[in-house]
């Protein structure tokens, strides 16, 4: 496999110098904030730490987390650790109520945004004279406007599309060869599905090899389905405005986890009930520290996100660790018998599991118990009462190694569950306490 | 072939389904010759032996149901004492597993079958033929 680099020397710099470098750039935007920032000074006052107090990156877990609810504290300048005039550009993010987050960047905290989406773009192979369709939203929203910098930064010619009007993506397409589009999952599948229904071979009629596709979780199935439909490579990319947008996490050419620019974020991966960082390996809520920001630096953000981190070096051989594609929100754990669980860490076992359909539920019952309702594959189903023992035996068994705590498990008829639309309520939560 | 077919339906265990299977046989005109319930707590397993198991096949597959077809053996008992002993050594002297069973009694009521469910079909029926018990046709 061809591996190309934007910058070699910092994304296969060793781990060890990547420690340093790390610890460097935390030491420094720790003194900012503290100095510059009053909310962030009151924060480590009351955690009763200091800026000198980080000797190690060990150290950092002693440094207060940032939540979202910070980010409304003194709104909507609070937080900025330099004069407004130095600050260029607001991007906004939306919360699940009222206000907007309102995110501030300087000149250089823009470039260095555009930087990494560089170097995410020439890591799966997108050079000087690729045509890239930029079809995420522009305006207020980071996914566009930061992709479009830091393809404009690489010399690659950028059609800034925007979403929707699919007949005109199209056309933009064939008109113009685009080469590379940036989308959302679900507006991709709907693109390749009209591409396809219009009776054009994208092999022929079109020029694209790859496609980035971020700004919503999507499963590997969507993944392979659109590289299916339209005979390209789909790459994921992750990231969040409080972090400067799209370009934090992206897949190199092997599409096994996305690497994290650690010379850019301090990344740490907690379980979101007791703070303490989790086993490497083990899901839990992704934190950000951002190292080189300077409008609005963050310190330990919690983002919310579940993922992992992936243990064995990548073979394209970047040094910056990776983790799993978003797999959910922290705020679906749930706790049984004192052990913290995802829905996404039964989710994964039941896929893995022949004759489970995709549908499932979990409930929570008195004293403790989990009941797992499962619903079964229709092909599945060859009339023998001892097939469907053996599979309720093996679910209850792979539950319970890898979630630790026993279940019961339910076989139920396909379509008895409610379908699942994006958040499906998958667990029901009957305890009394 | 000496062959009959098992309708398998699998089910939930709540109430009114079993209404919900028979009223679906019925309208359509399939007559149920035999049928057993297994049960294993949360779900079970309802099996019948109709007069047109293909079509009832269909027709369970259409509205929703998970449901298999699957080939099964039917063996005269003799309407005497030791009628179903007589039946059950004889199959096992052949080194064959009941799966699962129910019995179907013909209309004229003068002959009752044995029907059971194997492991392998093909293989149950080439040791059970022509050893002087009378197996049923009913495909
Ligand atoms: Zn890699």
């Amino acid at each position: 496999m061809e591996v190309n680099f934007w910058d070699p020397k910092i994304e296969t710099m060793p781990q060890q110098d990547l420690k340093a470098l790390q610890l460097e750039k935390l030491k420094k935007v720790v003194t900012l904030v503290y100095e510059r920032v009053p909310h962030y000074r009151k924060k480590f006052e009351e955690a009763k730490v200091k800026p000198e107090d980080i000797k190690s990156l060990e150290d950092v877990v002693r440094l207060p987390f940032t939540t979202k609810d910070d980010l409304f504290v003194d709104y909507p300048y609070g937080l900025l650790a330099v004069p407004l005039e130095e600050v260029v550009r607001l991007h906004t993010s939306s919360g699940t109520t009222g206000k907007p987050k309102a995110l501030f960047f300087t000149k250089k905290d823009v470039d260095a945004q555009a930087e990494l989406i560089a170097r995410n773009l020439v890591m799966t192979g997108t050079t000087r004279g690729d045509v890239l369709q930029n079809s995420m939203t522009y305006g207020l929203f980071t996914g566009a406007l930061v992709m479009h910098y830091g393809a404009e930064k690489l010399g690659v010619l950028v059609i800034p599309a925007g979403p929707g009007n699919t007949e005109r993506q199209i056309e933009l397409m064939k008109t113009f060869g685009t080469t590379c589009f940036h989308m959302t999952p679900s507006y991709a599948l709907y693109v390749a599905s009209v591409i396809l229904n219009k009776g054009l071979d994208p092999k022929r009629d079109l020029r694209i090899k790859r496609a980035y596709l971020g700004a919503e979780p999507y499963s590997e199935e969507t993944r392979k389905k659109i590289e299916e439909l339209l005979g390209i490579d789909v790459y994921n990319c992750y990231g969040l405005s409080e972090m400067g947008g799209p370009g934090v996490g992206f897949e190199c050419v092997y599409k096994e986890g996305l690497h994290i620019w650690e010379d850019a974020f301090l990344v740490e991966i907690i379980n979101p009930e007791t703070g303490e960082p989790v086993k490497e390996g083990e899901i839990g809520e992704l934190v950000l520290t951002s190292l080189n920001r300077e409008g609005m630096p963050l310190i330990r953000y919690r983002t919310r996100d579940l993922t992992f981190f992936f243990t064995e070096p990548c073979a394209c051989g970047r040094t910056h660790r990776r983790i799993s594609r978003i797999l959910g929100r922290a705020d679906d754990m749930f706790i049984v018998r004192g052990v913290n669980i995802f829905p996404q860490q039964i989710e994964s076992v039941l896929m893995g599991i022949k004759g489970v359909a995709e549908n499932y539920q979990i409930v929570l019952e008195n004293y403790d118990e989990m009941i797992v309702r499962v619903e079964i594959d229709r092909e599945f189903f060859d009339g023998r009462i001892e097939r469907l023992l053996k599979l309720k035996e093996e679910i209850v068994e792979k539950l319970r190694e890898a979630i630790l705590v026993k279940p019961k498990v339910e076989l139920l008829e396909p379509g008895t569950l409610p379908v699942s639309e994006g958040k499906a309520k998958r667990v029901i939560d009957k305890r009394t306490l | 072939m000496y062959k009959v077919e098992i309708i398998s339906i699998f089910v939930e265990n709540k109430p009114g389904k079993l209404e919900k299977i028979t009223k679906l046989l019925a309208e359509a005109y399939i007559n149920i010759l035999g049928f057993s319930i297994t049960d294993a707590r949360d779900f079970g397993i309802i099996k019948f032996l109709v007069d047109k198991p293909k079509e009832a096949y269909e027709l369970f597959k259409k509205n929703g149901f998970v449901v298999a077809l699957n080939p099964a053996l039917g063996i005269e008992m003799k309407d005497k004492p030791g009628g179903l002993y007589e039946v059950v050594k004889f199959i096992s002297s052949k080194g064959i597993n009941i799966e699962n069973a129910l019995v179907y009694v013909a209309e004229s009521r003068e002959k009752a079958y044995f029907i059971f469910e194997v492991e392998n079909f093909e293989e149950a029926l080439k040791k059970l033929k022509d050893n002087g018990f009378e197996l049923l046709k009913l495909v």
